[in-house]
C-alpha cells in the first residue's frame, strides 16, 4: 500500500493511503474524540464530534471518515474545532435526560465522558426534550430518550449481523431509531443477540435485568438457588472491576458467587462437555447412518433464532442438542434434585451468561423438560458483576475457590466453547477418540482458531477426512447458509456457527466496550484456561462419565433425548403490513410513541 | 402536419391549474368548435408561463399576445374579438403597469436575455417536432457525429459553465472527473428536485421545454461514457413529471434515445424518478440514496458522485438549468458563451424574484446585472411600493442582504444569486418573524442524521420563536451566533451547513431589531406577537 505523509497539529505522520484522518491520528498517538465511530463498524460521520480543521477545506471535516491525501494539514485544536465540539456536545445534552445517576450506563456512558472531558458546565438550550415511552417488550430494552442517534446499533444489526432490526424512522428532530418502522422489539425479527447494546454509547439500549428476582430467591429460605457460569464469563467479568481484558478470574468468581448467597455454584462447562458427548455422538451417527450433513452446532441461541427466521428449510442440519445452559437447567431439576433430595419445585436455577439471547432461550416453551422451567433466570456478565458490586464484593482481591459438585467439574474442551471455533475443536478432540479409538496427540487444532469471519479446514480423523467450517457473526453465518443451499458445503461434515463476533467472548451480555483487541485478549485467556487444565477432552470428564453411569445410560439414550435434546420451530417473518392489519383487527392504535410536548420549559 | 392559422397556448402550470386553467382550455375548445374553427385554430397546453398574480394566462400566436386572469366567461369574447375579428381584448391584455400581472411575451424583455427560456411559452412542450423546428437536437447531432467525448468536455470546460443549482461547481471539471473515473457503468442524473423555497425555474423548463433537458443529458452521457440517465423530479411536480415522461417517450420514438442514437453507435436512455417530498433529496448524495431506494440522507463526502455515485458508479449529477446550457454551448461555441456574463460567471441565470415584489416571475439575465435592475426594472419593485428591507439570495439557505446591496452585481465576484430565487422582504416585515419562518423550514426539512443540523435547527427555531414571543434574552444572540457557526462548520451536508447562514448574515445588518426583541421585548414593526412573559418558568 502506498504511503502518504501528512501533518497533524504540526507533527509529521506517515500513514497508508486510503486511511482516514482518525486512523492516521491514532497511529501517531494523537487523540481525536469520537462518538458515532466504532472500530467494528463502517464510519458514518454523523455525530460530528471528531470534526477537525483540514487546511483548504471550507468546513470542518469528520476525522472518522475523511480520507487522508498526501501533504494534508490537519489541526485538531483550533478555536473553530473547540467551539464546534463543545456546541455539538451541548446540543446533545440539551436533548438528553439528565438522569445520569440512575442510568444503567452511569460512569460508562460515552456522552457523559465527553461532557466531563470538555467541561460542559451549562446547557444553554432549555427547550423541548425527547419524551418517548420505554420499550421493554423483549429482553432488549430500548429507551429512546437516551438515544443520541449515532446509528451504531443500526450499523451493528445491519452490517455485523445482517438482520436490520433497528432503523431510523421519521425525519429531522423527530428521528427515532425504531424496530421495524415503529413496532415494539417483540413485534419484529430480532435474535436478541445484544450486539446493539454492546455498541450503544449511552443507556438507550440495555438488557432486562432479573437481579431483583434473584435477590428475592436468594433471601427466600425455602428456595435452593443454584447458579451456573458460562465459559466466556470467567475471561471477561474482571473487566467490570477494572482488570485488563483477558484477565482470568474463574476461581475468584466462584468465591464471589458463593459470597452472594447462591446455594451451589456450578459450571456450564460441565454441560459443555456433556454437549460434546451428545453432539459428537450425533455427528458420528449422522455420518454412519447417512443423516443430514453437514451438521451445524446448536449452542448459540441467537444463531438458532436466526436460522428459524431466515433458513427454516435448513433446520434439519442443526444438531438437536440443547445448548449447555439448557442441558444444565434440565439436569439441575432432575439429576441434581434427585441426588440432593430436593424437590425440584424449590430449586431456582440461575445462569450467568455472556449473552442476552439466553434470556430468550430460557423462556422457550421447549425448555421445560424437567417438568419445571429448566433455567429460571439469566444474568449477563454485566448484571452478575452488578450484583457483586451491590454486595460490596471486590472480585479482584478475593481468595479462590472451586466449583461445587456434581455439575461443577469440567475439561479444557468445555472452556473453549467461549471462543469461535471452540465447539468445533472440542468436538474434534472427542470425535477423534470415538471414531479411531485413539487420543489426539496435539489437542490444539489451530486450523479452526482465529478471527476470520468464515474459516474452513479438513482434519484427518483416522481414515475420514472431516471437512469442517466455522463462522461467527450472523452476516458470516448467512454466507455459510447460502453456501449450503448452493451445494458448496455438500461434502462438509460439521459446521460451527456462533451468533456473535469472536463467539461468546464477544457476546451481547459482556462488559463494555467491545472491540477486536478486547475480544482477542479474552480469546487468549480462554485458550490459556484450556492449557491450564489437566483434562482437556470432554469424554475424559469423570463427572460426565458418572452422569452417564448413574442417570443417562449412554449418549443419545432415551433419557438424553428427553432432557438434552430439543426441536426447532420455523418462525414467520411477518411483514409490517401484516402487523398493521392485525392491529387494525384488534382495533388498537399503532404503538408508535409520541413526544410529550407539555415538557416545554424556558428558564432564564 | 396540419396547418393552423393560430395557436392558443394555455398556461397549465400548477398555480394556473388551481385557478381553473383546465376549464378555460375546455371552454376555448368548445367555443372554437362551435364556430367551426377547429381546423384553423389549435389549443395547446403549455407549462408555467411564469405569470404570477393574474390567474390563468394564455398566449395567442402568431401575434404573441398574452391574456391573463382569463375566466371561462371571457372565452367567447376572446374568440369573437381576437380570433374572428382580429382585435385584442384590451381589458385582458396586461402590461407591466397593471398591478399584480405580468404580460409574458411582451414583458420588459429588453434587459432579459432568453437563451434557456427561449422556447418556454413559445413552443408546445408536448410536441417534439416543435422543439426540433426551433433548432432542437441539433446539438446532439453535432456532438454524436462530429465531436469526440474529449472534445465535448473540452468545450464545456472552455465555456466555464458552472452548476446552476446553487453551488456553482465547474461543470466541465465534474464531467472530466466522471469520464476519467474507473467504473463498469456510469450514470447521468438530472437533479430536478427543486425544493429550495422561492425557486421555480426548473419547473418552468420541465413543463415548457423538456427536450432541452434531454438534449443536455444525452450530450453529458456521451461526454462521460454513460448509457443511463435519470431525471429525479420533485414529488410535488406531477405535471412536470408527466410532461417529461412524454417527452422522453417521443425522443425514444424518434430514435434520439435508446440504442444507436442517430446511427452513431451511442446508446443512452433516460428514466424519470420521483421524489417523495423531502427537501434533503435535492442534495446530490441524498438524491442518489433516494434513487437507490434508501432513506433520503446525505452520504459522507469524499468520495463525491463523479467517483462514487449511483450504485457506486461514477455519476454526473447536474441541475436542470445546467444541462439546458449545454446544447447552446455545443452549437454556438464556448467563445460565444464566455462573452456573456462576467469574468467568473459566464452565461445567463434564471432568477425568480418573489416575496414582496410586484411582478414575481422568472427572468433570465446575463450574470453581472445588479440586484436593483432585477428587482426594480424587471420585477417592478415592491408590491406595497415601500422600500426593500432585505433580500434572501437564492432562498432561505442563502445569505440575507439589505437595501445597501441593491447595486451589487449578481455574479461570483460580487453577490451570488444561488439557485436563483430572490426572496424580497419589504420594510413592513419583521426580521425575527422572517427568521422564524426560515428556521421552521429547516427544522422541518433536516434529515435528522447529524447532530449539528438535527439538534441545531430545533434550537434555532425554538430560540427565535421565543424572541418573537417576548421570551428572549440578550445572551441568546451570542448563543445563536455560535450555533449558526457550528452548523455551518460541522454539519454533514449542505442542508445543515446553510441552515444558519440567513440568520448569521442578517445579524450585523439587523442587530438593532434583534436587540429590540430580546432586550426591550418590543417588535419594531409590530409583526411579532410578543405575548409571552416569563411566567412559565418553573
Amino acid at each position: 500500500m502506498a504511503q502518504v505523509r501528512i501533518k497533524i497539529d504540526g507533527q509529521d505522520v506517515v500513514c497508508e493511503a486510503g486511511s482516514t484522518i482518525l486512523q492516521a491520528a491514532q497511529s501517531a498517538g494523537i487523540y481525536i474524540p469520537t462518538l458515532c465511530y466504532h472500530a467494528d463498524l463502517m464510519p458514518e460521520g454523523v455525530c460530528r464530534v471528531c470534526s477537525v480543521e483540514v487546511k483548504g477545506q471550507r468546513t470542518l471535516c469528520a476525522a472518522c471518515c475523511f480520507p487522508v491525501t498526501d501533504g494534508m494539514e490537519v489541526l485538531t485544536h483550533t478555536p473553530k474545532v473547540r467551539e464546534s465540539r463543545r456546541m455539538i456536545v451541548e446540543l446533545m445534552l440539551a436533548n438528553h435526560p439528565q438522569e445520569c445517576l440512575t442510568c444503567s450506563k452511569n460512569q460508562k456512558c460515552e456522552l457523559q465522558k465527553f461532557a466531563k472531558e470538555l467541561g460542559i458546565s451549562d446547557i444553554r438550550f432549555k427547550g423541548e426534550r425527547r419524551a418517548y415511552d420505554i420499550d421493554a417488550s423483549s429482553p432488549i430494552i430500548r429507551d429512546p430518550d437516551k438515544c443520541i442517534l449515532c446509528g451504531r446499533c443500526v450499523r451493528t444489526c445491519d452490517d455485523l449481523q445482517g438482520i436490520g432490526t433497528l432503523h431510523p424512522a421519521y425525519r429531522g428532530w423527530k428521528t427515532l431509531v425504531v424496530p421495524g418502522l415503529g413496532g415494539d422489539m417483540s413485534d419484529v425479527v430480532c435474535v436478541n443477540c445484544g450486539q446493539c447494546i454492546n455498541r450503544c454509547p449511552t443507556g438507550a439500549l440495555k438488557a432486562k435485568d432479573p437481579a431483583p428476582e434473584i435477590w428475592d430467591a436468594i433471601y427466600d429460605p425455602t428456595k435452593h438457588v443454584v447458579v451456573q457460569t458460562a465459559p466466556a464469563v470467567r475471561a471477561s467479568i474482571g473487566e467490570e472491576f477494572g482488570l485488563p481484558p483477558g484477565t482470568r478470574v474463574t476461581k475468584k468468581m466462584v468465591t464471589a458467587l458463593k459470597m452472594l448467597g447462591f446455594d451451589r455454584v456450578m459450571d456450564t462447562d460441565f454441560t459443555a462437555d456433556l454437549t460434546i458427548m451428545e453432539e459428537g455422538s450425533e455427528l458420528i451417527q449422522r455420518i454412519k447412518e447417512g443423516g443430514v450433513l453437514p451438521q451445524i452446532t446448536s449452542c448459540s441461541p441467537g444463531w438458532i433464532k436466526f436460522i428459524e427466521y431466515y433458513y427454516p428449510e435448513l433446520l434439519p442440519h442443526v444438531s438437536t442438542c440443547k445448548s449447555p445452559q439448557q442441558m444444565f437447567g434440565a439436569l439441575a431439576k432432575t439429576y441434581y434434585a434427585q441426588k440432593m433430595k430436593i424437590d425440584p419445585k424449590d430449586i431456582v436455577s440461575v445462569s450467568i451468561m455472556p449473552c442476552t439471547a439466553k434470556k430468550f432461550e430460557c423462556e422457550r416453551p421447549e425448555m421445560y423438560s424437567s417438568g419445571y422451567k429448566d433455567v429460571d433466570y439469566v444474568l449477563t456478565t454485566r448484571e452478575a458483576a452488578g450484583m457483586m458490586k451491590e454486595a460490596g464484593i471486590d472480585l479482584p482481591n478475593l481468595r479462590e475457590s472451586e466449583y461445587d459438585d456434581p455439575l461443577g467439574m469440567s475439561t479444557g474442551a468445555a472452556v473453549i466453547f467461549g471462543n469461535t471455533g471452540g465447539v468445533m475443536e472440542a468436538a474434534l478432540r472427542t470425535a477423534y477418540a470415538l471414531i479411531t479409538g485413539h487420543e489426539l496427540e496435539k489437542v490444539e487444532i489451530e486450523a479452526v482458531r482465529g478471527m476470520e469471519g468464515v474459516r474452513e479446514a479438513t482434519i484427518q480423523v483416522g481414515d475420514l477426512p472431516v471437512k469442517a467450517a466455522v463462522a461467527h457473526g450472523l452476516a458470516n453465518a448467512r454466507q455459510v447458509l447460502e453456501g449450503i443451499k448452493s451445494g458448496r458445503f455438500a461434502d462438509y461434515h460439521f459446521i460451527e456457527i456462533m451468533c456473535c463476533p469472536g463467539g461468546c467472548i464477544g457476546g451481547g451480555g459482556q462488559p463494555q466496550p467491545t472491540n477486536e483487541e478486547i475480544r482477542k485478549a479474552r480469546t487468549r485467556a480462554i485458550y490459556d484456561e484450556d492449557e491450564a487444565m489437566t483434562i482437556r477432552r470432554s469424554h475424559e470428564n469423570p463427572a460426565v462419565q458418572k452422569l452417564y453411569e448413574e442417570f443417562l445410560g449412554h449418549p443419545l439414550s432415551h433419557k438424553s433425548h428427553e432432557l438434552l435434546h430439543t426441536h426447532y420451530t420455523p418462525r414467520e417473518r411477518r411483514s409490517i403490513r401484516h402487523r398493521a392489519a392485525e392491529r387494525a383487527d384488534a382495533g388498537s392504535e399503532p404503538k408508535t410513541t409520541k413526544a410529550d410536548h407539555s415538557k416545554k420549559v424556558r428558564v432564564d | 402536419m396540419a396547418f393552423y392559422r393560430a395557436h392558443i397556448l394555455v398556461d397549465t402550470g400548477p398555480p394556473a391549474m388551481l385557478k381553473g386553467a383546465m376549464a378555460v382550455k375546455a371552454a376555448l375548445i368548445e367555443e372554437i368548435k362551435r364556430r367551426g374553427l377547429d381546423n384553423e385554430i389549435k389549443v395547446v397546453e403549455t407549462g408555467d408561463l411564469g405569470v404570477r398574480g393574474g390567474g390563468p394566462a394564455l398566449v395567442i400566436y402568431p401575434e404573441g399576445i398574452t391574456y391573463a386572469g382569463v375566466t371561462t366567461a371571457d372565452v367567447p369574447e376572446i374568440v369573437e374579438e381576437h380570433l374572428v375579428k382580429g382585435r385584442q381584448v384590451k381589458r385582458l391584455v396586461y402590461s407591466e403597469t397593471t398591478p399584480g400581472v405580468v404580460e409574458t411575451t411582451e414583458r420588459p424583455r429588453s434587459k432579459e436575455m432568453r437563451i434557456i427560456l427561449k422556447n418556454v411559452g413559445v413552443i408546445d412542450p408536448t410536441s417534439i417536432e416543435e422543439y426540433i423546428a426551433a433548432g432542437g437536437y441539433e446539438a446532439v447531432g453535432k456532438t454524436l457525429t462530429k465531436m469526440t467525448p474529449e472534445q465535448v468536455i473540452a468545450e464545456i470546460k472552455a465555456s466555464q459553465l458552472k452548476g446552476r443549482g446553487g453551488a456553482a461547481f465547474p461543470t466541465g471539471l465534474k464531467w472530466e472527473f466522471t469520464a476519467k473515473a474507473q467504473g463498469r457503468e456510469k450514470a447521468v442524473v438530472c437533479n430536478a428536485d427543486e425544493g429550495e423555497p422561492g425557486n421555480f425555474k426548473d419547473r418552468l423548463i420541465l413543463e415548457g421545454d423538456p427536450h432541452q433537458i434531454i438534449e443536455g443529458m444525452i450530450i453529458a452521457g456521451y461526454a462521460v461514457g454513460a448509457h443511463e440517465g435519470f431525471v429525479y423530479i420533485r414529488g410535488e411536480y406531477h405535471q412536470a413529471a408527466a410532461i417529461m415522461e412524454r417527452a422522453i417517450g417521443l425522443a425514444r420514438e424518434m430514435g434520439l434515445l435508446g440504442k444507436n442514437i442517430l446511427e452513431s453507435g451511442f446508446n443512452f436512455d433516460i428514466q424519470v424518478l420521483r421524489g417523495a417530498g423531502a427537501y434533503i433529496c435535492g442534495e446530490e448524495t441524498a438524491l442518489l440514496e433516494s434513487i437507490e431506494g434508501k432513506r433520503g440522507q446525505s452520504r459522507m463526502k469524499p468520495p463525491f458522485p463523479p467517483t462514487y455515485g449511483l450504485m457506486g458508479s461514477p455519476t454526473v449529477v447536474n441541475n436542470v438549468e445546467t444541462f439546458c446550457n449545454v446544447p447552446h454551448i455545443i452549437l454556438n461555441g464556448a467563445d460565444w458563451f464566455t462573452a456573456i456574463g462576467t469574468g467568473q460567471s459566464k452565461g445567463t441565470k434564471i432568477l425568480t424574484p418573489c416575496g414582496d415584489v410586484l411582478l414575481p416571475g422568472a427572468y433570465e439575465v446575463p450574470f453581472g446585472v445588479t440586484l436593483r435592475e432585477v428587482l426594480y426594472n424587471m420585477a417592478g419593485g415592491t408590491k406595497s411600493g415601500k422600500d426593500i428591507k432585505a433580500v434572501m439570495m437564492g432562498g432561505p439557505s442563502g445569505i440575507v442582504v439589505d437595501s445597501g446591496s441593491l447595486d451589487r452585481r449578481l455574479c461570483a465576484e460580487d453577490l451570488q444569486p444561488g439557485a436563483g430565487a430572490l426572496i424580497v422582504v419589504d420594510v413592513d416585515k419583521c426580521m425575527v418573524d422572517t427568521m422564524v419562518n426560515v428556521a421552521k423550514f429547516f427544522y422541518h426539512e433536516s434529515c435528522g442524521q447529524c447532530v449539528p443540523c438535527r439538534e441545531g435547527t430545533k434550537r434555532m427555531l425554538e430560540t427565535l420563536s421565543w424572541w418573537a414571543s417576548g421570551a428572549g434574552s440578550e445572551s441568546d444572540i451570542k448563543m445563536l451566533e455560535q450555533l449558526a457557526n457550528t452548523m455551518s462548520l460541522s454539519s454533514k451536508c449542505g442542508l445543515g451547513q446553510f441552515a444558519g447562514v440567513a440568520f448569521k448574515s442578517s445579524l450585523p445588518l439587523f442587530a438593532d431589531e434583534y436587540r429590540a426583541h430580546v432586550v426591550d421585548k418590543v417588535c419594531p414593526t409590530g409583526v411579532c406577537p410578543m405575548d409571552r412573559v416569563l411566567e412559565e418558568v418553573n
